[in-house]
């Protein structure tokens, strides 16, 4: 492997662990908009007690993706930043709209409900705007102008192509949380919550699973270059089902009592998501941005690719008992997830 | 306003709204550490309840100095494209590394904040301050990717390409020492005028209990003494600052002294308008040979002035009047805590020796520092001007092109302002809700020892 696939590998992986905390992260601000009525106050409470402590780490990833796309790809990071200006600005105002209303709403009892509808309803918008940017990477709906891209968002926003990718992003997004949220459920030993989520989830997912494949086929008709490697990286993709079969199985089939089944059910449906990710990764190589930026003339030079890399096996080193001792602080503690308000 | 001023208000209004709330950031925790440390040693309950409370109003600030944080982090990118490609090539493992001091952060006020119940103290009082490191150490960052713009090195251009790349040379750039120390001890000082100017305000306040008073009195005073002993340190780091300027960056000395003939005996120059026509400031108080002895530490040291420089590349002329309200504050704050001082040392066997005006005083002292940090950094940053790194890169060219700046500028705005009114309102009525004779437990156990800050 040359350093340029070492380096787009990283940024994949950033990009996957931000899309599952991140999934997990909105996908449960909506689900507490969903469900705060009276009957189902008490997955509302499993979702804001999720979100509480999650929600600074999920960001802190999302940071390190667009330095790490800097460090990295300085030349994709300049074509980027270049035409996402608006998309970019939408979402951070939806972001910081999100979040700052989030904390405020701990502070102060009475501005619950608004606030959650803000979390709700932002909780969709901004994994929409952020499936954008996989289409206007796909090279659609850009103009050269005077030797620099530029962002048509008229195309952009009136191109069909755009709404298959959000609604894949948004059925994977809730079926992704909703199967987190039922895991989280469990642990906190609540099963009127664990079964509301798993419903959620039981029918969330073929949903999902059909739209991949409608998907699919209109990548087909607007991008056939990357139909063509799609298809050469069939494998990824079939194992990818595979793991989605596996898991919607052990869901169907889990019991409240059946513990270590549904965590398998959790971890089958992340690795499902894990492989059509690489999948799709190596479909779009060497394309960063279709056909304008390709990893490797937009890759960074070998003294500061080494140096980035000892900086983040340093850093993750030292930071690794810090995540452990926060993992079983919040999320594995039953004291924790289970306590009364 | 054209585009690149355009994409300059929008940047500079987001850095100036984050840096308000990431002061407080790197201020708070320390604070809150500082409480908690006496607390352990004297038993003394106050020192709790401080760090309670000062936790309670940060973590609703912490919100909007992350969220605001990330803002100005992709807008860089967004705004400054040409720019951050250099960046990248360049002088990445900054902004990396930060990413990690923020994981620090994150993870351990969750901690502090979310499991305090949990966990014993002595780990209480690590995760507050593996926080205020976390915190400081972003800050610290931060400002060397700043400092690198002011002093680049590192690399060499050929033909606007980087080559000859030595990262961490880039790193430990020329601006560094001084421009990270400055930073540090003004963002120390900064908070400590503003939690001595809630505690006077509190004070102030009629309805008080006498128990309520002797704790607002306390924080009063931990606050006021760190302040005015950081504002100590933060002048003289002010001062190897203005000599770094002299050394490299002498344009930017010059612009805020208002000088324009370069000179031996060059005096310093208080307020007054910097007036390019007739090449003088018009109106300021002249203190002879002044400035000389500040940058060079000779009274006949020669000190550069704009003519020695080709006037497009001048800073603007206003920010002589930032770099005095940056100095003046930071003089009047230290004077006023020498002289706070000096009272409580004359009035000894006075309980409360400050009288009211001094308290209402203190009230103000608090927005002037925050007033100072953005000064400073204003005169930093447009001090630079035309240049976005220094002799690099120019501010122009490193512009985006994509088009709608004006109506981000716009919708960053109201955002801005929503959040400003929004967190006002909720701390507000937070501690409306919780007031501090809530937090004061009369049952609280006495304290061991006598208090070791006055
Ligand atoms: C409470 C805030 C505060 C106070 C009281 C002062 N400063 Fe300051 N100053 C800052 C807050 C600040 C800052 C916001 O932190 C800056 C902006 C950029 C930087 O590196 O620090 C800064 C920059 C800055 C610079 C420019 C550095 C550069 O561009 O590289 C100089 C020369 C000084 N300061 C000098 C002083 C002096 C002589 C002071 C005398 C008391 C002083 N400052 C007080
Ligand atoms: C340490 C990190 C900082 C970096 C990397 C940085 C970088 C920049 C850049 C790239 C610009 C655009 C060029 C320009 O117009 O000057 C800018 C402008 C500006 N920055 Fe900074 N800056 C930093 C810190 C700050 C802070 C903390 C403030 C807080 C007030 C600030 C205030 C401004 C302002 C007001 C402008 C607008 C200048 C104008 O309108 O001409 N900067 N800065
Ligand atoms: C170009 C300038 C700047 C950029 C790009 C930047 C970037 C960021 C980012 C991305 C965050 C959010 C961190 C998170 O996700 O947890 C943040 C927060 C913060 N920033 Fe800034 N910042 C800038 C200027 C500054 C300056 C000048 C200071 C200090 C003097 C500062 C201190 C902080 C602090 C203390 C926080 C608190 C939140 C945390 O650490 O998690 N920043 N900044």
């Amino acid at each position: 492997m040359t350093a340029a696939i070492w380096g787009i590998s990283l940024l994949w992986a950033i990009v996957f662990i931000y899309g599952i905390a991140g999934s997990i992260d909105f996908g449960a601000g909506f689900w507490a908009m969903v469900f705060f009525k009276e009957e189902h106050a008490s997955a509302a409470t499993i979702a804001n007690r999720y979100l509480s402590p999650l929600w600074e780490v999920t960001n802190v990833f999302l940071v390190l993706f667009s330095v790490s796309l800097v460090g990295l790809f300085p030349t994709a990071a300049f074509v980027f930043g270049n035409i996402l200006l608006v998309p970019g600005c939408l979402i951070l105002i939806f972001l910081t709209l999100r979040t700052v209303f989030m904390v405020y709403a701990h502070s102060i009892d009475r501005y619950q409900q608004p606030l959650r509808v803000i979390s709700g309803i932002t909780g969709v918008i901004i994994p929409a705007l952020l499936m954008s940017v996989f289409p206007i990477a796909q090279g659609n709906f850009l103009i050269q102008n005077h030797g620099r891209l530029t962002l048509s968002l008229t195309q952009l926003f009136s191109s069909p192509t755009t709404y298959v990718y959000i609604l894949l992003g948004l059925t994977s997004e809730l079926f992704l949380s909703a199967m987190l949220l039922a895991d989280y459920s469990r642990i906190a030993n609540d099963s009127t919550a664990f079964y509301l989520y798993r419903k959620q989830a039981i029918w969330l997912g073929p949903i999902n699973m059909v739209w991949a494949f409608i998907a699919f086929f209109w990548i087909a008709q607007s991008a056939p270059w990357l139909e063509k490697d799609m298809l050469s990286q069939w494998p990824w993709f079939l194992v990818s089902g595979g793991f989605f079969v596996l898991g919607y199985l052990l869901t169907v089939s889990t019991r409240e009592n059946l513990h270590l089944r549904f965590r398998l059910a959790v971890v089958s449906h992340v690795v499902q998501y894990g492989c059509a990710m690489i999948g799709y990764g190596r479909a779009h190589l060497p394309y960063l941005i279709y056909p304008y930026v390709t990893i490797q003339d937009s890759f960074t030079n070998s003294e500061m690719f080494r140096a980035l890399i000892v900086v983040l096996i340093l850093g993750i080193a030292i930071l690794f008992p810090g995540f452990i001792w926060f993992w079983r602080l919040f999320l594995e503690n039953r004291a924790y997830v289970s306590k009364e308000d | 306003m054209d585009h690149v001023h355009l994409a300059r208000a929008l940047f500079g209004m987001s850095l100036g709204f984050h840096i308000i709330y990431a002061t407080l950031g790197v201020g708070i925790p320390f604070m809150v550490t500082v409480a908690e440390v006496s607390y352990a040693l004297t038993g003394d309950h106050d020192y709790a309840v401080m760090a309670k409370r000062w936790t309670r109003g940060f973590t609703v600030l912490l919100a909007v100095s992350i969220t605001t944080g990330t803002t100005v982090a992709l807008q860089l990118s967004l705004l400054w494209p040409k720019f951050m490609q250099l960046v990248g090539q360049v002088i990445a493992l900054p902004f990396l590394i930060e990413v990690f001091a923020f994981f620090l952060e994150a993870l351990f006020m969750s901690i502090y904040v979310y499991a305090a119940d949990r966990i014993p103290r002595r780990w209480r009082i690590l995760s507050v301050l593996l926080v205020a490191i976390g915190a400081a150490a972003s800050a610290l960052l931060i400002t060397d990717a700043n400092a690198f713009m002011n002093a680049p090195q590192g690399f060499r251009l050929v033909n606007g390409r980087a080559v000859d790349i030595h990262p961490w040379q880039a790193v430990f750039n020329r601006a560094l020492p001084t421009s990270d120390f400055h930073v540090m001890m003004t963002a120390y000082m900064a908070v400590g005028f503003v939690t001595a100017a809630i505690a006077a305000y509190g004070l102030l306040k009629k309805s008080h209990t006498e128990r309520e008073r002797k704790h607002q009195y306390k924080a009063l005073m931990l606050s006021l003494a760190l302040g005015g002993l950081f504002g100590l340190v933060a002048a003289i780091s002010g001062d190897s600052a203005g000599k770094y300027l002299a050394k490299y960056q002498p344009e930017k000395l010059a612009v805020a002294e208002g000088l324009f003939q370069t000179q031996a005996h060059a005096p310093l120059v208080i307020g007054g308008w910097v007036s390019g026509t007739r090449q003088d400031v018009i109106g300021g108080i002249k203190i002879p040979d002044f400035l000389s002895w500040l940058a060079t530490e000779r009274l006949d040291g020669v000190v550069l002035g704009l003519n020695s420089f080709p006037r497009d590349t001048w800073p603007p002329l206003f920010l002589h009047l930032f770099f005095d309200g940056m100095v003046g504050i930071g003089t009047l704050l230290i004077f006023f805590a020498i002289f706070a001082w000096l009272v409580k040392t004359l009035r000894k066997q006075h309980e409360y020796p400050f009288p009211n005006w001094m308290l209402g005083v203190t009230v103000l002292t608090g927005p002037l520092a925050m007033l100072a940090i953005e000064l400073g950094w204003i005169y930093a940053c447009i001090g630079r001007q035309p240049w976005i790194i220094y002799h690099v890169m120019r501010t122009a060219d490193a512009v985006t092109s994509a088009p709608y700046v004006g109506w981000m500028f716009v919708l960053f705005m109201l955002l801005y302002l929503l959040l400003a009114i929004g967190s006002i309102t909720v701390l507000r009525f937070y501690f409306s809700r919780h007031p501090l004779s809530d937090d004061i437990d009369p049952s609280a156990p006495k304290p061991r020892r006598v208090v070791w800050l006055p």
